[in-house]
């Protein structure tokens, strides 16, 4: 048997309404909407941009022309940084971020580094939020973009947009947010937020794999990364990726009736489920905000075991870790280290990303199998044992290996 | 890393774990930490007449190093000191039929914590006499 899929912030399941919709354009109607001299690029040109509309209406963006179509939120992110890099007149930028952004922004921020962008890390509490005032202390003449992601992959915290938006756009400075984790499950509303930039991805929202989009605030400008037939007001060059469009405008459309109804049937399995926890275990901690995070997120350490042999031992659930040994590098999640979770901890981290195909029951059969295997592992660890005779695990020094 | 990716008998191991506690009555005591990844294994060993008569393991780490521990703890019992030195941590990795390359490490930690025992073992000779 399958086990039970946990790991909703990783992707989601295709929702079956999507699919649906997206078949014919796999199909019959293959037309490429920029040939729109015959009836085969129209009926794709139209429903292209019916999907349009149906992002519009999620992010409440004013202009159906503020909706570029991408690949993935990636590239979103990639578009955004670099983009505003290769317009900016200013010597050595600077762009503001926090220290637990998604890789997309990071990493794309490293590379610009090397051309002499200055990247900033504004401060966050030990729940992963952003301190406003250390934003605001770090504008300056040179700063030409604030990014700030709406929600944490992995421990779900949810920045403050909107008094984010607002410092940025007291300061005329852009602001883009790396929304994917967000929408669906939170309103986002790029006007309320005072968002300029906002980076979608369809796959975390029921939506099929391999299409995102970018919003771009009119007025805003920002070089192209890819050259070529100008699809897109010549922002994103290349022919568009109709199914994959239309089951993004589908998924946008369910992720904003989500909001109600959905949400908050998560958010009772979620609490169930941290509750559940840290009520039932002893020496377990939520690791990120108790009420700012995503309806869908639980993010715990079990103190004492390792996250990964806990993920063994949990084999009917799909989930995932923030352990070393878990990752093929071998290092422990940066997110946990940026928010001061000692690596004992994060070794012992286990992130539960629920979603829709999960039920009361799924979460009653977690915590048992849980509390059942956290005795077992904790009754094998050397970790526990000294724990319990009143050692401090942390500050033990391992002298007697011999590397 | 997944289930998956982990051999038939490291499962098996993992799930049913062999000698896992503290020897009451041991005689020599191994703890050593990875400084790969920060797990640590305690190995306790009873020896009498230069042999290893009985192991136990307590081990915190991914699956493959419960594994390995629990397999370790497996072959060194009824060894003489002297055999068990010959045990590296490869041939405990092969007696599981092998381990994913990202995890060879963790095979590495039983090895260590064997050596730790016996030099624990070996000093307490020493204080007796
Ligand atoms: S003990 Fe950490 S990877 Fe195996």
């Amino acid at each position: 048997m399958k086990p039970i899929y946990m790991d909703h912030h990783a992707t989601t399941p295709l929702d079956p309404r999507v699919l649906e919709i997206m078949l014919p354009y796999l199909q019959e109607h293959f037309g490429n909407p920029s040939s729109s001299t015959h009836i085969y690029g129209e009926i794709a040109k139209k429903a292209v941009e019916a999907a349009r509309e149906q992002v519009v209406q999620l992010l409440n963006a004013q202009n159906p022309a503020e909706i570029i179509f991408t690949s993935c939120a990636t590239e979103s992110n990639n578009m955004v940084l670099k983009g505003a890099v290769a317009l900016s007149k200013v010597e050595n930028p600077e762009i503001i971020t926090i220290a637990t952004e998604h890789k997309a922004i990071l990493d794309t921020l490293k590379r610009l580094n090397r051309q002499g962008v200055v990247t900033r890390l504004a401060k966050i509490d030990k729940y992963g939020i952003v301190d406003l005032d250390s934003i605001k202390e770090m504008i300056n003449d040179r700063t030409i973009l604030i990014t700030i992601q709406a929600a944490n992959s992995e421990i779900g915290t949810l920045q403050p947009l909107r008094s984010i938006g607002q410092i940025a756009k007291e300061h005329n400075i852009p602001f883009h947010t790396d929304a994917v984790q967000a929408l669906g499950k939170i309103k986002v509303d790029v006007e309320k937020d005072h968002i300029d930039f906002l980076s979608i991805s369809a796959h975390k929202m029921y939506g099929p794999k391999g299409v995102g989009a970018l919003y771009l605030r009119k007025g805003h400008r920002i070089a192209p990364l890819l050259d070529g037939g100008g699809q897109e007001r010549g922002v994103r060059s290349g022919t568009l990726n109709v199914p994959g469009i239309i089951g993004l405008g589908k998924a946008a459309e369910i992720a904003g009736s989500d909001l109600t109804g959905e949400a908050d049937r998560v958010r009772q399995l979620r609490d169930m489920l941290i509750n559940g926890v840290l009520e039932r275990i002893d020496q377990t901690t939520l690791n990120g905000h108790p009420t700012l995070r995503l309806p869908n997120n639980a993010n715990l350490s079990f103190s004492y075991i390792e996250g990964e042999s806990l993920i063994l031992a949990c084999k009917a659930f799909a989930v995932s870790t923030g352990s070393a040994c878990s990752s093929e590098t071998l290092k422990s999640s940066y997110v946990l280290k940026a928010i001061g979770v000692p690596d004992s901890l994060a070794h012992s981290s286990i992130r539960f990303g629920l979603g829709k195909s999960n039920t009361k029951e799924d979460i009653t059969l977690l915590l048992d199998t849980l509390e059942k295997n956290v005795k077992r592992l904790r009754d094998m660890s050397p970790l526990y044992e000294m724990a319990q005779q009143g050692i401090d695990v942390d500050k033990f020094e391992w002298g007697e290996h011999k590397h | 890393m997944s289930t998956f990716e982990y051999s038939e008998k490291v499962v098996e191991h993992y799930e049913n774990p062999r000698n896992v506690g503290v020897l009451e009555d041991a005689n020599g005591v191994g703890v050593v930490g990875n400084p790969t990844c920060g797990d640590v294994m305690k190995l306790s060993i009873k020896v009498e007449n230069e042999r290893i008569v009985d192991a136990k393991f307590k081990t915190f780490g991914c699956g493959a190093a419960i594994a390995s521990s629990s397999m370790l703890t497996e072959m060194v019992k009824g060894k003489t000191l002297d055999e068990v030195m010959e045990i590296t941590n490869k041939a405990v990795a092969e007696a599981l039929d092998g381990l994913p390359k990202v995890k060879l490490h963790c095979s590495v930690l039983a090895e260590d914590a064997l050596r730790a025992a016996i030099d624990d073992y070996r000093k307490n000779q020493k204080n007796k006499h």
